[in-house]
């Protein structure tokens, strides 16, 4: 029993990392209408930044709260100098320029701070909650809670948020009331690039810090955007947690599976889905007219 | 009277294909004006132009300002409210949330809240919808929703593109009705863009005609009315 529950409890603190990611991807999707796929390594070199701050004698906190200012103005400008002039670019377009940007921060990670594998501090004590899970896993968990509680706070109460809402889901009347979308899109961005870095962050203690790091936690927020439901903030981080549980229960009692086919359970995830239900589990049919 | 809005040569095109061949009218201040045409004719494009929604050349000024280098969202902050094609509503929200987004440019917290009661005086059936999704609104009343978000941006201008479509006849009379009343209490400008001709000049108090991209009869509206062209093609008797 004591097993079982100690799976639940690692399972809802990693689904919060992947609650994070999958938020960040589903912002940006429901912006663009396209899954940015360097969410991940957006994170990773937030992360990387954030190192180098506590390496150079930044106290953590501060070095933390640099880090996601810092990477809100990234997202800002990634959106304002590289996306805003592919506003009407072709779906391959978005695609090839994501795949850019994931190799370019993969790339400049390893060039500034080379490829080895680096630990990253925890500013949770050190030892465990009874024994079931780590502290800095508790910590993990309720710092990513308290972000997602503060997201859904702004863009439910907030002026800007409810801005930002209309312009992802009707630009044309959006403008028409005033709203300038561009600036909301750019907001949306670092938005993102935010609460990726915070993923990175509190992920790092445990899955040490690579330009490699986040590769696998991205599919997993992916497999957790799907399953929520990729039109769906709300869904994206029910799925998070989803995965979480599901992919430690079944590494623990699918003897077939392990740890190391983990990774596996994400994929088989997404392709089931969307294979049955392709809105997935929280996603709103949409009906396009052709 | 002084003009609220002037235009002068305005063309305005989709890709390659000219929908305006270069426009020019004026609204009087506190007046309401009707664009009349058929299908096709360049009507909805003559209110996108104006409110900057599509590719553009000539001049718009208001109150002597032109319009001309801003994008919409800017032309809005100058106080032209569009009334779009097909209502616009923000459908996942609720009624009360669309009529805060229609004052997003405005910060004055007391005002947006009376306004708001005043819309509601206006339509007092958008009160009881308040907390309502806006999509699951009836037709005639996602139309005053819609009208009712315009309003609260408190406009020198308000666009109205088809306001009548779709809607029940009992409907229609009522929302004009509305629009009449808000234009004598407000001084709203209004440039209303119709199909239903009889309706448009029975409201507006200046009327042009627009066949293909192009103003062939202005004048006002009980001029219009008599005119055999508009009365044979457009009213039908």
């Amino acid at each position: 029993m004591d097993l079982f529950l100690q799976q639940i409890l690692t399972g809802l603190a990693n689904g919060s990392i992947y609650a994070c990611l999958a938020l960040a991807v589903v912002m940006i999707y429901q912006a663009i209408d396209h899954f940015n796929f360097a969410q991940g390594e957006m994170a990773m070199f937030s992360t990387y930044i954030c190192w180098a701050m506590i390496h150079a004698g930044v106290p953590y906190w501060l070095a933390f709260f640099l880090t996601i200012g810092i990477s809100f103005l990234g997202g800002v400008a990634i959106e304002r100098i590289i996306f805003k002039p592919l506003h009407n670019a072709p779906v391959l377009s978005h695609i090839i320029v994501f795949i850019g940007l994931l190799a370019i921060f993969n790339s400049l990670a390893g060039a500034i701070w080379d490829h080895n594998i680096k630990t990253f501090p925890s500013p949770f004590p050190e030892g465990s909650f009874e024994g079931l899970i780590g502290m800095h896993e508790v910590g993990m968990f309720f710092v990513t809670l308290l972000l997602l509680l503060g997201i859904f706070a702004f863009f439910r109460f907030t002026r800007i948020g409810m801005a930002m809402q209309a312009a992802a889901a009707n630009p044309a009347s959006a403008e028409l009331v005033g709203i300038r979308i561009g600036w909301m899109l750019a907001l949306g961005w670092g938005l993102a690039a935010a609460i990726g870095a915070v993923a990175g962050m509190m992920i790092a203690p445990i899955v040490f810090l690579d330009p490699n790091m986040m590769l696998g936690i991205l599919l997993y927020g992916f497999a957790a955007a799907i399953v929520g439901g990729i039109s769906s903030p709300g869904g994206a981080v029910a799925g998070g947690f989803l995965v979480g549980v599901i992919e430690n229960l079944a590494g623990t009692y699918l003897p077939a599976i392990g740890s190391e086919l983990k990774l596996t359970v994400a994929l088989v995830l997404i392709v089931a889905v969307l294979l049955f239900k392709p809105n997935g589990l929280f996603g709103k049919t949409i009906v396009t007219r052709v | 009277m002084s003009h609220l809005l002037e235009v002068t040569g305005l063309e305005a095109s989709y890709g390659h294909t000219k929908a305006l061949h270069g426009l020019d009218f004026s609204l009087d201040q506190g007046g309401i004006t009707t664009i009349l045409g058929a299908n096709g004719a360049g009507k909805t494009t003559t209110l996108r132009a104006i409110s900057g929604m599509v590719a553009r050349k000539g001049e718009v000024k208001l109150n002597g300002t032109s319009l001309m280098s801003i994008g919409t969202a800017d032309i809005t902050r100058q106080g032209v409210a569009h009334v779009p094609e097909g209502r616009g509503t923000f459908v996942r929200m609720s009624t009360e949330d669309n009529l805060k987004l229609g004052a997003y440019s405005r910060t004055d917290k007391d005002g947006i809240l009376e306004d708001m009661e005043r819309v509601f005086s206006y339509f007092p059936i958008l009160k009881q919808r308040r907390g309502q999704q806006a999509g699951t609104l009836s037709g005639g009343e996602a139309q005053m929703l819609a009208v009712g978000r315009a309003l609260m941006l408190r406009p020198k201008l308000l666009l109205l593109d088809e306001p009548s479509f779709g809607l029940a006849p009992l409907i229609v009379q009522e929302l004009f009705e509305i629009l009449k009343r808000i234009n004598e209490a407000e001084g709203v400008s209004m440039l209303l863009v119709e199909q239903n001709a009889a309706l448009a000049l029975d409201l507006a108090d200046q009327a042009y005609l627009l066949e293909t991209g192009n103003i062939v009869i202005s004048g006002t509206s009980e001029s219009i009315l008599e005119n055999e062209t508009v009365r044979r093609s457009y009213l039908g008797y």
